[in-house]
């Protein structure tokens, strides 16, 4: 009560300001929203469209300058179907019977999948067409990793970075809530640990990427006995696709681990506690307080930082380009690291394109993902 | 696992039993390993001369090697300005631009969350409008500045006539979608854009140029973070400010914030280390006067090799403030800072 005598008070001194103060109030919303999309909106349009615009040209160089003549698709073209479509696609080997297999258990689970909406009581027009589309979209991706990786054929950059994404974030997140989960705990020491915990993320990326570029190095870097054990001294990871793709995906769970951490740390701090307070007392063990109560509540969290991660887990370049070169071949290249490299060959327009094509797969990705995974999550709490 | 707490009665669920806490302690040390040996390694590269670092693996300084300052010396004495000045843009760079981006980032967030937005589809093709009209202009050969002008004055005018008939439009989710899918675009396809955009704007190699683009690239993360702790500030709080005629700026500033110190602090801790460590966008726009830290890191890999040893100086005192403020920030990162609120 005493707020709200003090709250007026406060409105008599300020009569003369009240339609001002009334309007303020009143557009709230709109106070609180405008700045922050007025400074996306402003630095987001300009460069969008000039790189779709360049994506859909080429690039030449002309005395005093540069010119860009229209072209239409072909750059798109030419990484699709054209002399580029190894680089970006990979090359598919003959189905294995394992490949075949995955694709068999992995189709009958999208059908499943959509059959149990189709049949469900939520379903509804929209949502069955955009299944549909997500489903078929998500098949030709598993198609194109399949024949790639499962055969004798070689993976493309579009294939690397999925594989890249899905290995580094799903292990990114379960160490990161494991750690947070360790870390609520009340041990002594645990502010040291939480600290530590995030030293990896606050190094450069290019920094990290030189740090793994000394410590797999099998010659005189500090694992150069576990090396020499092994009898690989003279081996370099440049050598085997895999061994360098492990090397680039160790080092990006290394360095963004953290990011995780913190975010789930922060989430859990912020819950209300006598939740879990009263199912302790009822005698909840700790992983039934874990998975009804701190996971569920949570879950928001863990939807919104797995969506930063797989969005920049995309985009990785420092790793691959400063450890292995993208090598051996173009093995560890990843889309953004292929549009960097097109980027310095002066094909700029084919560099745009990659960069939309990768756009496109982002979005398809996110999209797909809030709409199946962040609605639900968030409508639950 | 044991049931923990019931025997301390009233207890919380995170005191541990002694067994759990050997396992913990097992699990929170290797993790604490596998963090810190490559950061041991990189004090100890520090410590060396280029000739122990290209010999081959010498772990224990005194045993092993003789430490030497003098990679630290380079970097101090022989770079000096060369070291400084980046390291004054950084600071100046990452601060500012973190703290701006918080700013408005939470305020949009909380506005996402406690309030309705409808952007009708009349606005939205309002603006596609306007952006074609510039876009033909700029490309007809005029002058930016006009088709800018020209641009807006149709969104304007479309938006007070055409727009107001079709509302029905986007929401709160789709407004948030929007926002994060500006991350989607790699760096290196809208860099020449953004070079563009800033020499028109005559601020190339300025900190204006930078602390408006991490603004911009980090914004959406800002958003989307806060978007969830603020989510988990109780609603009834506010409501009973708002009853007391608190206004809603009031009720943001001394209420929803105050409480969600825990993820204002997370979120402040890695936007600010986004910002000290971005490389492409700094690498375009900066040259002498601007240029940040991690350039310089970059540069050491010279014609001969990477220089391991200057390199391994420059990111120790790289994230020296970084460590320090996380140490300084770290304890708001903590529970119980809702319990007394909720209960008073």
């Amino acid at each position: 009560m005493s707020s709200l005598a003090s709250s007026r008070a406060s409105r008599m001194v300020s009569a003369t300001w009240r339609p001002f103060g009334a309007r303020l109030d009143r557009s709230a919303g709109a106070v609180f929203i405008l700045p922050a999309v007025v400074v996306i909106l402003g630095f987001s349009v300009f460069p969008l469209l000039a790189s779709l615009y360049v994506s859909l040209s080429r690039l030449k160089f002309v005395a005093g300058g540069v010119e860009l003549k229209f072209v239409g698709f072909d750059n798109y073209a030419k990484l699709l179907f054209g002399i580029d479509r190894p680089h970006l696609l990979g090359v598919a080997g003959p189905l294995t019977a394992i490949g075949i297999a995955v694709l068999v258990a992995i189709y009958g689970l999208f059908a499943y999948l959509l059959f149990r909406y189709a049949r469900g009581p939520n379903r509804t027009i929209g949502g069955l067409i955009g299944r549909v589309i997500t489903t078929a979209i998500a098949g030709a991706l598993v198609w194109l990793t399949v024949n790639t990786i499962l055969t004798s054929g070689r993976p493309g950059t579009l294939v690397v970075t999925l594989v890249y994404v899905a290995v580094d974030v799903s292990v990114q997140y379960l160490l990161g809530l494991g750690l947070a989960l360790l870390v609520v705990q009340h041990l002594p020491g645990r502010r040291f640990f939480r600290v530590v915990f995030l030293l990896p993320m606050m190094i450069t990326p290019v920094g990290v990427a030189y740090l793994f570029r000394m410590l797999v190095d099998t010659s005189k870097g500090p694992l150069y006995p576990l090396y020499a054990h092994f009898g690989l001294t003279d081996v370099s990871w440049v050598i085997n696709p895999w061994g360098a793709r492990l090397a680039v995906m160790v080092g990006d769970v290394w360095q963004w681990t953290p990011f995780i951490f913190i975010v789930l740390l922060a989430a859990i701090e912020t819950l209300p506690h006598e939740l879990t307070e009263a199912a302790v007392v009822d005698g909840a063990t700790r992983w039934q307080v874990f998975w009804r109560i701190t996971f569920p509540q949570i879950l928001p969290a863990t939807t919104t930082v797995v969506l930063i991660r797989i969005i920049e887990g995309f985009k990785i370049v420092d790793l691959p380009n400063v450890l292995t070169n993208g090598g051996p071949g173009t093995a560890t290249e990843s889309l953004t690291l292929h549009a960097y490299t097109i980027w310095r060959a002066l094909d700029i327009g084919g560099s745009a394109a990659v960069a939309y094509i990768l756009l496109i797969v982002v979005t398809f990705v996110g999209v797909s993902y809030v709409n199946l995974f962040r609605r639900r999550a968030t409508a639950a709490v | 696992m044991a049931i923990m707490g019931r025997r301390h009665g009233s207890v919380s669920v995170n005191t541990v039993s002694p067994p759990a806490m050997v396992l913990s302690y097992i699990a929170l040390l290797a993790w604490t390993f596998v963090v810190l040996f490559p950061l041991y390694w990189l004090a100890i590269t520090a410590l060396k001369t280029p000739l122990e670092v290209n010999d081959g693996p010498f772990y224990i300084p005194w045993r092993d090697f003789k430490p030497t300052l003098d990679s630290w010396h380079y970097i101090f004495f022989d770079l000096r300005e060369d070291t400084f000045r980046p390291y004054f843009n950084t600071v100046v760079v990452g601060l500012t631009s973190t703290a701006i981006t918080v700013l408005l980032g939470s305020m949009a967030a909380y506005g996402l969350v406690r309030m309705r937005y409808q952007v009708g589809a009349g606005a939205i093709g309002s603006f596609v409008v306007g952006v074609a009209i510039a876009v033909v202009v700029v490309v007809a050969g005029g002058p930016w500045p006009l088709g800018l002008v020209a641009g807006f004055g149709v969104f304007v005018l479309l938006l007070q006539t055409v727009a107001r008939r079709l509302r029905r439009g986007v929401g709160n989710d789709d407004i948030a979608f929007w926002m994060i899918s500006q991350r989607m675009l790699p760096p290196v396809a809208t860099i020449i854009p953004i070079y563009i955009f800033f020499q028109q704007l005559q601020l190339l190699d300025t900190w204006g140029a930078l602390i408006i683009s991490y603004t911009a690239a980090h914004l959406p993360i800002v958003v989307w973070l806060m978007r969830d702790y603020f989510q988990s500030v109780p609603v009834e709080l506010e409501e009973s400010a708002a009853i007391d005629g608190a206004s809603p700026y009031r009720v943001f500033r001394s209420i929803v914030l105050p409480l969600a110190v825990p993820g204002l602090v997370a979120t402040f801790l890695f936007v600010l280390v986004f910002a000290w460590n971005e490389y492409l966008i700094a690498l375009f726009l900066t040259s002498a006067n601007a240029q940040t830290l991690p350039l310089t890191v970059a540069a050491q890999n010279a014609t001969r090799g990477p220089q391991w040893w200057y390199m391994s100086v420059l990111i120790l005192i790289m994230i020296g403030p970084v460590i320090a403020m996380a140490i300084a920030l770290e304890r708001y990162i903590a529970r119980g800072l809702l319990v007394g609120a909720v209960k008073g």
